[in-house]
């Protein structure tokens, strides 16, 4: 199968504290691919590290081919144009218009006239459904309807690969419903390959192709979304069925509780 | 007393590092090949932000400073039967120090402040990272201009300071006061050198618009994305700026005043 991401042995530290400790993994073109895992466990760091915003200690990550930390920034910025991010904040400018957010990448990138740049923010705002909203300003929009219009603007140089940063986390149910049909829509009818990060299992499981599941460094399963249900790991159980104990402890690492308490007693 | 070194030297470390930050920005942000189309519309934008809208302060500021001076230096030079020597006080007191410094101070508090604490916020709400993504640089989209701008936009007000501070002197001076016109104008044209005093004065002023928007933009962007965090790097943005402008117009004057 073709891939547009190849992952090899990453290891990646921050402050010294290590994220990821070999980590392989894959993203065939015009799937929709969910990384899942716990809070904390580098999640973001890796679209960063696809997106060439961070470096790791030690691996590779290709993109389209090309080993994207080797690349000089104008090749890098090249890359990034067929690349699009979907921020957990929507990363929106607030100084701009809707109209004006989704036309940006169009003005720094293309020479196009005006009335073709109106066109296509209005086609990329029609496929979120949020043509109507084009003269509001970011303050004005909800959250969900924010990560739509961060969608549009996502996809308005038509990148291959688009990325999601956490999209449904916030999100009211019906928001949620929205978002997870559309970034599903969005990857079949532009041929795109996405790329979902995320801890909603069940509704991120509902439109994926294939799932890696990552905790404490490393990957700790992937497979289609049914086998990810029926993984036999303690640890992947847990993280699916949102189990409060287990392989992740309900406890954060500390010294027995009677000890705790018995020092404070004699400090009295 | 091994401690002590050591806290010493990480200090030092530090220092050298943030100086090597601030240089790479500036270096990343100021050195390519330019690009007028995108360029000049962007930099139009921040004169208006940092130049247009400090208008108010300066103007005002200017006024009663110019007042101020007049009044102080009338009080004296009364006493020596100098009062007609009032509009070169002024004059040389505004052009040459009080002009360029207290405009740097006032830009570093209205402009430095509000460049510190936008490009803080942008990088918390993430709005730098998702340009990035976009393929476009931010050092170039939004640093560059915010110096130019500071660049451009404090010698023009520093000299808009200079002539509202002289008028008001005039009001308090000559309107007020009684010192003859003739004598507080023409005394002042014979003194103030064009070169010397006031060329010298606008000298300070762009080293100074670019010292202040430098370390404006600096604290900005590499401030902790927390709300904490931008408030210390725009408390730093002002503090960092007033100092290095007090401590600049010392260096400055001393190399004028010895014939550079």
């Amino acid at each position: 199968m073709d891939n547009l991401v190849e992952i090899t042995n990453l290891h990646f530290n921050r402050n010294k504290r290590p994220i990821f400790t070999g980590i392989d993994l894959v993203i065939p073109r015009g799937k929709v691919i969910a990384i899942l895992g716990p809070s904390g466990t580098g999640k973001t760091t890796l679209l960063k590290l696809i997106g060439g915003q961070l470096r790791p200690e030690q691996g590779t990550v290709k993109v389209a081919g090309q080993n994207i930390h080797q690349l000089s920034l104008t090749e890098l910025y090249q890359l990034r144009k067929t690349m699009g991010m979907l921020f957990q904040s929507g990363g929106l400018f607030t100084h701009l218009s809707v109209f004006e957010n989704v036309a940006f990448p169009l003005r720094e990138h293309t020479r196009l006239s005006d009335a073709m740049i109106r066109s296509l923010v209005l086609i990329k705002l029609n496929m979120v459904g949020l043509r109507g909203a084009r003269h509001l300003m970011p303050s004005e929009l909800s959250g969900g309807m924010a990560r739509r219009v961060a969608l549009a603007r996502a996809i308005a140089l038509d990148p291959k690969l688009i990325m999601y940063d956490e999209p449904l986390s916030g999100q009211d149910p019906i928001s949620m419903g929205v978002l997870i049909k559309l970034i599903r829509t969005l990857n079949d009818a532009l041929g795109l390959t996405s790329v979902i990060v995320s801890h909603d299992v069940q509704e991120t499981l509902s439109i994926a192709d294939y799932v890696y599941v990552i905790s404490n460094n490393k990957l700790i399963g992937q497979g289609t979304p049914d086998m990810i249900t029926h993984d036999k790991s303690e640890q992947v159980q847990q993280f699916i069925k949102g189990l409060p104990d287990g392989p992740v402890p309900f406890h954060y690492p500390a010294e027995p509780f009677s000890k705790d308490l018995l020092e404070g007693v004699k400090a009295c | 007393m091994l401690n002590q070194v050591s806290m010493l030297g990480r200090f030092g470390i530090e220092l050298v590092r943030d100086y090597g930050k601030a240089g790479l920005l500036l270096y990343q942000a100021i050195v390519r090949v330019p690009n007028f189309r995108k360029g000049f519309p962007l930099v139009l934008q921040r004169v208006y932000s940092e130049g247009v809208l400090s208008l108010t302060i300066i103007i005002v500021s200017s006024l009663f400073i110019g007042m101020v001076v007049a009044l102080q230096g009338y009080n004296t030079l009364a006493k020596f039967g100098a009062s007609s020597a009032l509009g070169p006080l002024v004059a040389l007191s505004v052009v040459r120090e009080l002009g360029p410094v207290v405009t740097a101070l006032l830009f570093a508090g209205r402009a430095g402040s509000a460049m510190a604490a936008e490009i803080g916020l942008m990088k918390a709400t993430e709005q730098l990272s998702s340009m990035e993504m976009m393929a476009v640089n931010p050092l170039q989209r939004v640093i560059a201009p915010r110096l130019w701008g500071g660049f451009i936009s404090m010698p023009l007000l520093t000299l808009i300071f200079n002539i509202t501070a002289v008028y008001g002197a005039y009001l308090v001076g000559v309107k007020w006061l009684g010192v003859d016109a003739g004598a507080f104008w023409s005394n002042m044209q014979a003194s103030v050198d064009f070169r010397t005093d006031i060329m010298n004065g606008i000298y300070k002023s762009v080293v100074f618009g670019f010292v202040v928007s430098w370390i404006s933009v600096y604290q900005g962007y590499f401030a902790t994305p927390t709300s904490a965090g931008i408030a210390n790097a725009t408390t730093r943005a002002v503090v960092y700026s007033s100092l290095a402008i007090l401590g600049l117009d010392f260096v400055l004057t001393a190399m004028m005043i010895g014939g550079w």
